[in-house]
């Protein structure tokens, strides 16, 4: 077991180099992010949500934003033959799903850092509920780790394919819509603003359901990650 | 070159009986057999498109036949790849290295995978004169620094099997003297004092080449194919000119 975490470790500080050296996922779902909230802070005229509208504006930008870094996941895997290189060593599969499944998460969760300050500034003129800012953490990364499983799954499946770049959002859309359900559901009393007075409580089962995605999707990653890196 | 002594435990480096590999509708590989004694070597020839290329990946275990029997080292292939891993260096025709990395950092990425102390990284980067461009990005090299680096990484795991396609393609004379020196059946420890061929008298190759001279002077055995068929099996002093002049009519 200690191998195999530094077998990820060591593919997930590759990932992470790779990106410090020469950004790209980054820097693209930041400007998109941001880029898509300015747009509805002006679209919207009055340029404040609250509720499942709140909710949905950030869950389907973060999903968006997210269809960029998974369609570069596996990219140098396939372009620059890292793959191939992979392969030849005694590290297992699931080494290197796992490493993508934490690179994909990790560059999530770097994202948020910066779009949900930025969510909130352009366009929740309410704010958040003091009560609401962890459970809202905790959501987001919940949420994240849905997306980076999933997404991992569809980058290797599109990365073998001419059309990467269209095959990702096909692929990847449908699978996030139930996670974009289940999380919408658990967000959207966390951004009822501070003015409402209320507590915000979301109810257990969507906590639930959020988990049990996450699940689902990191065994399956588990499951057919010989497939995924195997011809 | 008489084959060098194997002992009976030792399996043969390869051992392929009517091995065909098929991609979509049509047969890149068809009807190979034959054995590679351990610490041998085995030369391919073949025009453009023959299927070396194709073989060596199949040896390598990065592609599966489609029918017949594979096997290397001992390991049947498909089924025993996981044990294969690490046993195999491969230097194939395009490098399989991150453009952004450096040189250093291709290698010891590569290094960590295969357990492999960084100290030979270093010893590596000596050895095939790279050591003042170990922090160059790949992206920047010219194709034969970017071979000598891809030489360096076939040499990490000081493999028991080395697949070389084209090793001395892009490089210049000294460069292609120094590297065929490292890649030798029996080299010379490098820089970092642990033998090169760590507790065996010599290592396997597989060659693939345009250069027929070199190659009935480095292998043990020749493999001549058109068109994915094998059209010459025989040790170097039973070919002759008219044999490799019909390899590539």
């Amino acid at each position: 077991m200690s191998a195999w975490l530094h077998d990820v470790r060591t593919l997930l500080a590759l990932e992470w180099r790779r990106e410090r050296r020469t950004p790209q996922v980054l820097p693209a779902m930041t400007l998109f992010s941001i880029g898509v909230f300015v747009a509805f802070r002006f679209g919207l005229q009055d340029g404040s949500v609250a509720g499942p509208l709140a909710a949905g504006i950030l869950l389907v930008t973060t999903l968006l934003a997210a269809l960029l870094g998974i369609g570069r996941l596996w990219a140098a895997e396939e372009d620059e033959g890292g793959l191939d290189g992979f392969r030849l060593t005694p590290v297992p599969a699931s080494a290197l799903v796992a490493a993508k499944a934490l690179a994909l998460w990790t560059f999530l969760v770097a994202l948020h850092l910066i779009a949900v300050p930025a969510f909130a500034f352009l366009l929740l003129s309410d704010g958040l509920a003091a009560g609401s800012i962890l459970p809202l953490i905790g959501a987001v990364l919940l949420c994240d780790l849905g997306i980076a499983f999933a997404g991992t799954l569809v980058g290797a499946v599109a990365a073998a394919a001419r059309s990467r770049e269209l095959l990702v959002p096909l692929m990847a859309v449908p699978l996030l819509i139930p996670l974009v359900a289940i999380a919408s559901e658990v967000l959207a009393p966390l951004l009822t603003g501070s003015g409402s007075g209320a507590s915000p409580v979301t109810e257990g089962r969507w906590w639930l359901a959020l988990a049990l995605y996450d699940g689902v999707f990191l065994l399956v990653c588990w499951s057919v990650s010989d497939g995924i890196v195997e011809d | 070159m008489p084959v060098p002594p194997t002992t009976s435990s030792d399996p043969p480096a390869v051992r392929l009986v009517d091995v065909a590999r098929r991609r979509g509708e049509r047969m890149v590989l068809r009807d190979l057999t034959l054995e590679l004694p351990a610490g041998g070597t085995l030369a391919l020839l073949g025009s453009n498109g023959a299927g070396k290329s194709t073989l060596l990946r199949v040896l390598a275990g990065l592609m599966r036949p489609s029918a017949g029997t594979c096997e290397v080292l001992g390991c049947s292939l498909p089924k025993q790849r996981a044990a294969l891993r690490g046993r195999v260096g491969y230097l194939a025709h395009e490098p399989m290295l991150y453009r952004d990395l450096t040189v250093r950092e291709n290698l010891v990425h590569r290094a960590r995978l295969l357990r492999v102390p960084e100290a030979r990284v270093d010893a590596l980067l000596v050895a095939t004169g790279l050591e003042k461009r170990a922090a160059f990005p790949v992206h920047a090299l010219s194709r034969g620094l970017t071979q000598r680096t891809s030489a360096a990484i076939a040499l990490l795991g000081d493999p028991e099997l080395l697949l070389l396609d084209e090793p001395l393609a892009n490089l210049d004379p000294t460069a292609s003297e120094r590297l065929d020196a490292l890649l030798a059946a029996r080299p010379e420890p490098i820089a970092d004092g642990a033998p090169a061929v760590a507790g065996r008298a010599s290592r396997s190759r597989v060659i693939a080449g345009h250069d027929p001279d070199a190659a009935l002077a480095a292998a043990d055995l020749v493999l001549g194919l058109q068109a994915g068929r094998p059209v010459l099996l025989a040790t170097p002093d039973r070919i002759g000119d008219a044999e490799i002049g019909a390899l590539y009519r």
